[in-house]
């Protein structure tokens, strides 16, 4: 079964939850910029966590079904309706056959993931559905969405009639943080980086301090920041070694990058410090013109706080199961 | 050998101090392939390049970090066999390259800097045996140590928007080929026409690091030949 795509939107593509086993021969890790989102979303849906969802960057978004579908989204401020009724981010919709979902661009963030029960059925390339939009490969014919593109769901083993009777949207949600993750208030944590050491002090403090503002060049690989000029006290070149998503790096000319899911595998820039993994919804939301500011926790909280998500969601999941069954 | 961690959900294992492209390499990619015979429960992928690996892990799954580091540490030291490194010890890619004009818009400047005329510069590129030192930067891009020292040429001050598939190319010491259309700051010196990385091929990327490379040099007819 299809839905058609009415309207595309800006930059709308398909994304799992990432494509590994590849990096060593360059391949970025991609999928949704916040897998955290689609994976919520998904198991609003009855869907498995790493099953294929659209990514909206910045709306406008309009899908008609050909069948019976439970949707969800979560993300950005952004507002979604089915026909006209409103859909609420982490929350579960049901569409029937000719109901239009339309999402509109956001007040505040910048993407938003939508999942639909059964998932978007595209090839695996690699191991993923993801597109990857640099190197042309994965999801949809390794590109964005167009206007009138058709995409196929996977089946959906849900019992929907039966459970779901006369509902149109659910009464249960995600927690609110998981499913409205665009934070007026852009604050990311941030462990110590490799060469922490090598930066001069006011860099040091500075980071922890000051607020930078996202520039119009950034992209799913990276935000680009602009705020103090953060110096190095030891340049020479540095031999490219591995990055992954959350890693802040430095370039000579001191504006720090914040590496983001289509980030390249190495990089030669020293790099200050990682966002740490449970704040990388907040870093996904980042476009340009945000302010962003960063505080310093140890490691151990930072898997300890990633743990405790992991627990949560592990709890969010049962509890969903009661809604299916 | 140190063990850092590179965020919360990576690590980052200093295997040597400094690169060789022969020696350092084979340590690296030697303790590299340790790792993935050990099988390490939540561990993801390795990324390896020059000095280093990249360890990738799912934190759910490793809860204690200083257990990853010992389980590592453990695996590096078994005396496992083959403690060959992975890739193309013996093997030698043979990569053609067409060097004509037409491919090679940075010729003559890569001469004027080397101060050597241009069928020089071609001459010695294609006489060289190189070695990849990692891939990265876009899928299939091979990082090539060996370049004689007279070619060596600093980064195009303005990187190109657009770089075309196959280029060849010299960045600083390095060489290194162009897989797909991309922006670039490396000196174009030709083009080869096979093709780098292809998602259909069961090993999508021709080059690992590790391997051993030539180039050899073609006729514009050979280029349009092989290309087909």
């Amino acid at each position: 079964m299809k839905a058609l795509v009415e309207s595309a939107g800006f930059l709308t593509s398909v994304q799992d939850s990432g494509r590994t086993g590849f990096r060593e021969s360059g391949v970025s890790l991609g999928g949704a910029l916040d897998s955290h989102a689609l994976r919520v979303a998904n198991a609003l849906v009855g869907n498995k966590d790493n099953a294929a969802g659209l990514e909206a960057t910045f709306g406008k978004l309009r899908l008609r079904f050909e069948d019976q579908r439970l949707v969800a989204w979560c993300g950005g401020a952004s507002t979604a309706r089915i026909n006209d009724e409103d859909l609420p981010p982490g929350h579960a919709g049901l569409v029937t056959k000719d109901d239009e979902l339309l999402m509109i661009a956001p007040s505040a963030g910048s993407h938003a993931w939508l999942a639909i029960s059964g998932g978007i059925d595209v090839p695996v390339v690699l191991g993923s559905r993801s597109t990857d939009l640099r190197g042309n490969f994965g999801g949809l014919q390794g590109r964005a969405l167009r206007d009138g593109d058709v995409i196929s769901l996977g089946n959906s083993d849900l019992k929907i009639e039966a459970s779901w009777k006369d509902r149109r949207i659910s009464e249960w949600s995600a927690p609110a943080p998981w499913a409205s993750t665009a934070d007026a208030d852009q604050v990311l944590r941030i462990v110590r980086g490799s060469h922490w050491e090598s930066f001069a002090t006011g860099a040091q403090s500075s980071l922890v301090t000051d607020s930078f503002a996202v520039t119009p060049d950034s992209d799913r690989m990276g935000a680009r920041l602009e705020g103090p000029r953060l110096d190095f006290v030891e340049p020479g070149d540095l031999l490219s070694e591995a990055v992954a998503p959350g890693t802040v790096q430095v370039p000579p000319n001191g504006k720090p990058i914040l590496l983001l899911g289509d980030c390249q595998t190495i990089g030669g820039y020293p790099k200050i410090a990682h966002v740490i993994t449970v704040d990388l919804p907040i870093a996904a939301q980042l476009w340009p013109g945000d302010a962003v500011r960063f505080r310093e926790v140890s490691l151990a909280e930072a898997q300890n706080l990633l743990r405790e998500r992991e627990e949560d969601f592990a709890r969010f999941r049962v509890g969903l199961s009661l809604h299916f069954s | 050998m140190r063990i850092e961690p590179l965020g919360d959900s990576a690590l980052l294992l200093r295997v040597v101090e400094e690169f060789h492209p022969e020696q350092s390499l084979d340590a690296v990619l030697r303790a590299a392939r340790r790792i993935e015979l050990a099988a390490i429960p939540g561990v993801i992928e390795l990324a390896p390049a020059y000095t280093t690996i990249g360890v990738f892990f799912d934190p759910a799954r490793i809860v204690d970090y200083d257990e990853l580091k010992t389980s590592i540490e453990r695996a590096l030291q078994r005396n496992l066999e083959p403690a060959r490194p992975r890739a193309g010890e013996e093997s030698i890619i043979d990569v053609p390259v067409c060097y004509e004009a037409e491919f090679a818009p940075d010729l003559a400047e890569v001469a004027r800097h080397a101060n050597l005329p241009e069928e020089e510069i071609v001459a010695r590129h294609a006489a060289g045996t190189y070695r990849v030192t990692c891939v990265g930067f876009t899928p299939g891009f091979p990082y090539l140590s060996g370049l004689p020292a007279e070619l060596a040429t600093p980064r195009r001050a303005n990187p190109r928007k657009e770089i075309p598939a196959g280029a060849v190319a010299i960045g600083g010491t390095q060489t290194g080929i162009y897989p797909r259309k991309s922006p670039g700051g490396w000196h174009i010196i030709g083009r080869t026409p096979l093709q780098l990385f292809d998602v259909e091929r069961e090993s999508p990327a021709l080059f690992s690091a590790g391997d051993h490379v030539r180039f050899r040099k073609i006729s514009r007819d050979e280029f349009e030949r092989l290309a087909q």
